[in-house]
């Protein structure tokens, strides 16, 4: 072809962080807790519902330049998908501050500063992308850190993209708080769930956006004008799946307790596991991820094989997998590149996992610490 | 289960620069915040907020409307089919993200069946990507291949989407018509329609980027023949331009004639990408699995807007297609074998709408492909007095139609860029993949009607 095949707006966005990963996690012999999914069946009736939908007798089986505020760490994909949109993405990072000595920080100790945040907004700021709880941070946000948030994008006019699919998914009596539900901010709010996070089910694709409809008519004509449809049985069941957690809302009954209780379980489990070997794990408020600190192996292990400017964390990653049989996530891919040297310390392990897989992690983590010993 | 619920807007409107923003009561929140400029909508989908479904779903939803409009099958999918999924359903780690470009089974599965038809090794991980139905194998094609400023060239009447999605990537949509030969009251069919060649080549210019090719064609039920498709290789070549080959009704061709792949011409499988639909071989359109099969130097582009977009496609679907796909794959030469016995049984459908038709004085062009049928309607001579003045004559006639006479179909100027709606409005588009007793009662209908006519 004479011509430049690829639309510019693939331009600088092919690269996706994700495969490298997935694809050593197929070649070694790990116990995964990298990818976020769990390893463990939707409930029941969950599947119940799909088995109901795709077996009943429904008709089931008949489909400028702007500026955007992401606030990092952030899930990889708003980056380019704000870039494939012909958007300019302005980062602001939310930053550690130091725990007391012995004891382990928490992930909302990480914060943003105010007066930072309100220097990110000009006249040309599109909208503002708010991911809460966090991934891969799981800090919640709290109502006053939202109220900043919404303070200035009803001061700048700025719309409000907020991923919330982890909003069940709350530890330790924290409350999610929906910042489309703040004076002022409905009409300028997009607020995003989903089915897979929900139910423990990330294979249905099926997610939702909620908002004003004078913003909604705009991303409905997308949809109709890329995929139209989403599948019927997935939306279907998880319609199912509604009904039956209407009836049990707020009760122990409900999934959207007994899920985050039973991850918090999981949550501690592996924070204590992770120490043993020198990680330092941030106790997540949140989301089903968190993330560890590998300073102490920075320091000691200072040169892993790894691309020259290649992030340490990505290679201590890449080593791990390949030698301790455990796979995390580098946290350097949820920064612009700028930041990435910054925050090159941190891995990010996912605990949406079976008993059986926290035990196997326990044991390759027991191997590990034999190691350590001279 | 279709209702859904947009609004129209007339193509073309401005949106208003001010809106209020109404409350919602439901989650008890009130503002009367004024909505800005920045609110208005991305230029990428100025005047695209119409759609023929949307409107015609609706009115279509009536349920004593007997509804021969909308592509959607009422028969029901072959047994296997959906035992696959129910089957996939239980299996745990079925119900978890799966592989963004396509399931391995599934990309397997299409790689063994497409290898046999291309008579070529195509590689299932690098030439193949599943996609959210045909319509997202078209949006993954356009947005990654296409560039504001480029033209890509459409064969008027065309399936609605091409257009908006083409002007959502910021290209010139550049039509070219199909015309009917003159067919003199003899039977009128679907290869009477064709392009001219010179036309054709003079809509190739040097920002000409691809052409879009639907074969079987919607609405026309038209087959392309070997040397059509020879002319329009040979222009792709010339001029260096893409092929994107809308293949959905591949399956669905009748006696006499063939579906021929455009990919398999010489000098066309490094600038084709053909694409293929779950939801027409096997009658499952609410399934929305598709795919996209090409060279690995244009479907990486394709990888890349499917990773920052969708990023994968449901699980438990992807498994139980590839089932599906095995059981058929197995016996291509049997009768039984759903790509066989599909269009024997449409065929029988299509000449029961053809006899019909033309027992009450419409005009059908029997299609060679497809599942729908297009008549002209002019000598029905319904009274359009009281619909809207400012719509083509078949948009208010298939309103008053189901309106009136319980019966819907789709107008065919929906298919058509604006300046060709004159030309297609006397004609009307009927969907036939039905149980028979959706057709016995669109057979009463319309023979209750002719009798009507003085």
């Amino acid at each position: 072809m004479a011509k430049q095949l690829q639309a510019r707006r693939l331009n600088g966005i092919d690269h996706n962080p994700w495969l490298e990963f997935i694809r050593l996690s197929k070649e070694y012999d790990v116990v995964n807790l990298g990818q976020g999914f769990p390893d463990f069946s939707p409930p029941d009736f969950a599947v119940q519902a799909f088995q109901q939908a795709t077996s009943g007798n429904f008709m089931l089986n008949q489909y400028t330049m702007a500026f955007v505020i992401i606030i990092e760490p952030a899930f990889d994909c708003y980056e380019p998908m704000t870039l494939m949109a012909g958007g300019r993405p302005v980062f602001v990072s939310l930053r550690p501050s130091p725990a007391p000595k012995g004891q382990l920080e928490h992930s909302n100790d990480w914060q943003l500063d105010p007066t930072e945040l309100a220097s990110k907004f000009t006249p040309r700021t599109k909208a503002l992308v708010l991911n809460t709880p966090n991934n891969p941070l799981g800090k919640v946000f709290s109502k006053m850190e939202l109220e900043l948030v919404a303070d200035l994008c009803q001061k700048h006019d700025v719309l409000c993209i907020s991923d919330e699919v982890y909003q069940w998914l709350v530890y330790d009596g924290h409350q999610h708080v929906s910042i489309a539900s703040l004076p002022g901010m409905w009409g300028r709010t997009l607020t995003i769930g989903s089915a897979g996070k929900s139910f423990s089910a990330t294979g249905w694709k099926v997610g939702w956006v909620m908002g004003p409809d004078n913003i909604m008519k705009h991303l409905r004509t997308v949809h109709q004008n890329s995929v139209f449809h989403c599948p019927t049985q997935g939306q279907a069941a998880v319609a199912q799946c509604f009904e039956q957690e209407q009836q049990h809302f707020g009760q122990p009954s409900s999934y959207f307790l007994q899920l985050p209780k039973a991850m918090q379980l999981n949550r501690d489990h592996m924070i204590r596991s992770l120490q043993s070997v020198g990680l330092k794990p941030l106790i997540p408020q949140g989301s089903y991820f968190l993330i560890a600190d590998i300073s102490d192996f920075k320091r000691k292990m200072p040169n892993l094989p790894g691309a020259e400017d290649e992030p340490y964390d990505r290679c201590f990653a890449k080593w791990m997998i390949k030698n301790k049989g455990l796979v995390a996530i580098p946290v350097s891919i949820f920064f612009s590149k700028p930041h990435q040297k910054d925050f090159d310390h941190y891995i990010r392990f996912c605990f949406v996992k079976d008993e059986a897989t926290l035990q196997a992690m326990d044991e390759r983590l027991q191997k590990w610490k034999r190691e350590l010993q001279p | 289960m279709f209702l859904v619920q947009r609004r129209l807007c007339s193509l073309g409107s401005q949106e208003k620069l001010l809106k209020k923003i109404y409350s919602s009561n439901a989650l008890g929140f009130s503002t009367s915040a004024k909505m800005a400029l920045k609110f208005k909508n991305a230029k990428r989908i100025e005047g695209l907020d119409s759609n023929v479904w949307v409107e015609f779903t609706k009115l279509a939803a009536d349920p004593s409307v007997v509804n021969l409009g909308q592509g959607l099958p009422d028969i029901s999918p072959p047994s296997y089919v959906k035992e696959e999924l129910s089957k996939a359903a239980l299996a745990d780690n079925l119900n978890q993200y799966t592989r963004g470009f396509g399931h391995p089974s599934l990309v397997k599965a299409l790689s063994s069946l497409y290898e046999k038809i291309y008579q070529n090794r195509i590689d299932p991980n690098e030439e193949i990507i599943v996609t959210v139905g045909g319509y997202g194998a078209l949006f993954n094609a356009i947005q990654g291949l296409v560039d504001p400023g480029d033209e890509v060239i459409i064969m008027v009447p065309f399936y609605d989407c091409y257009e908006p999605m083409v002007r959502m990537a910021g290209a010139t949509p550049v039509f070219i018509p199909l015309r009917s030969k003159p067919t003199d009251g003899m039977t009128w069919s679907s290869s009477d329609w064709t392009f001219s060649p010179q036309e054709l080549e003079s809509k190739f210019s040097s920002k000409t980027k691809a052409i879009i090719l639907n074969t079987p064609h919607n609405p026309i039920g038209k087959v392309y023949t070997r040397e059509e498709l020879q002319i329009i290789a040979d222009l792709c070549i010339k001029y260096d331009t893409l092929c994107i080959s809308d293949e959905v009704y591949e399956w669905l061709v009748y006696t006499g004639h063939k579906h021929i792949k455009i990919a398999t011409f010489p000098g066309m499988w490094e600038r084709t990408i053909t694409i293929g639909s779950a939801g027409k071989t096997f009658s499952v359109t609410g399934w929305k699995l598709g795919w996209s099969i090409g060279p690995k130097h244009l479907v990486k582009h394709l990888q890349t807007v499917q990773q920052n977009t969708f990023y994968t496609c449901a699980t438990p679907l992807q498994a139980a297609l590839a089932q599906a796909l095995w059981i058929d794959i197995k016996r291509m030469d049997d009768p039984e074998c759903y790509f066989n016995s599909l269009p024997k049984e449409l065929e029988v459908k299509r000449d029961r709408m053809v006899r019909l038709l033309n027992s009450v004085g419409l005009k059908p062009i029997i299609p060679d492909g497809g599942y729908f049928i297009i008549a002209d309607v002019s000598s029905l001579d319904a009274d359009l007095s009281d619909m809207k003045s400012d719509e083509p004559y078949d948009y208010k006639f298939v309103k008053w139609m189901t309106k009136n006479k319980k019966l819907s179909a789709i107008p065919i100027s929906a298919f058509c860029d604006s300046k060709s709606k004159p030309q297609f409005e006397k004609l009307v588009r009927f969907c036939f993949i039905k149980k028979d007793s959706t057709l016995d009662a669109a057979e009463e209908i319309i023979k209750a009607w002719s009798s009507q006519k003085p």
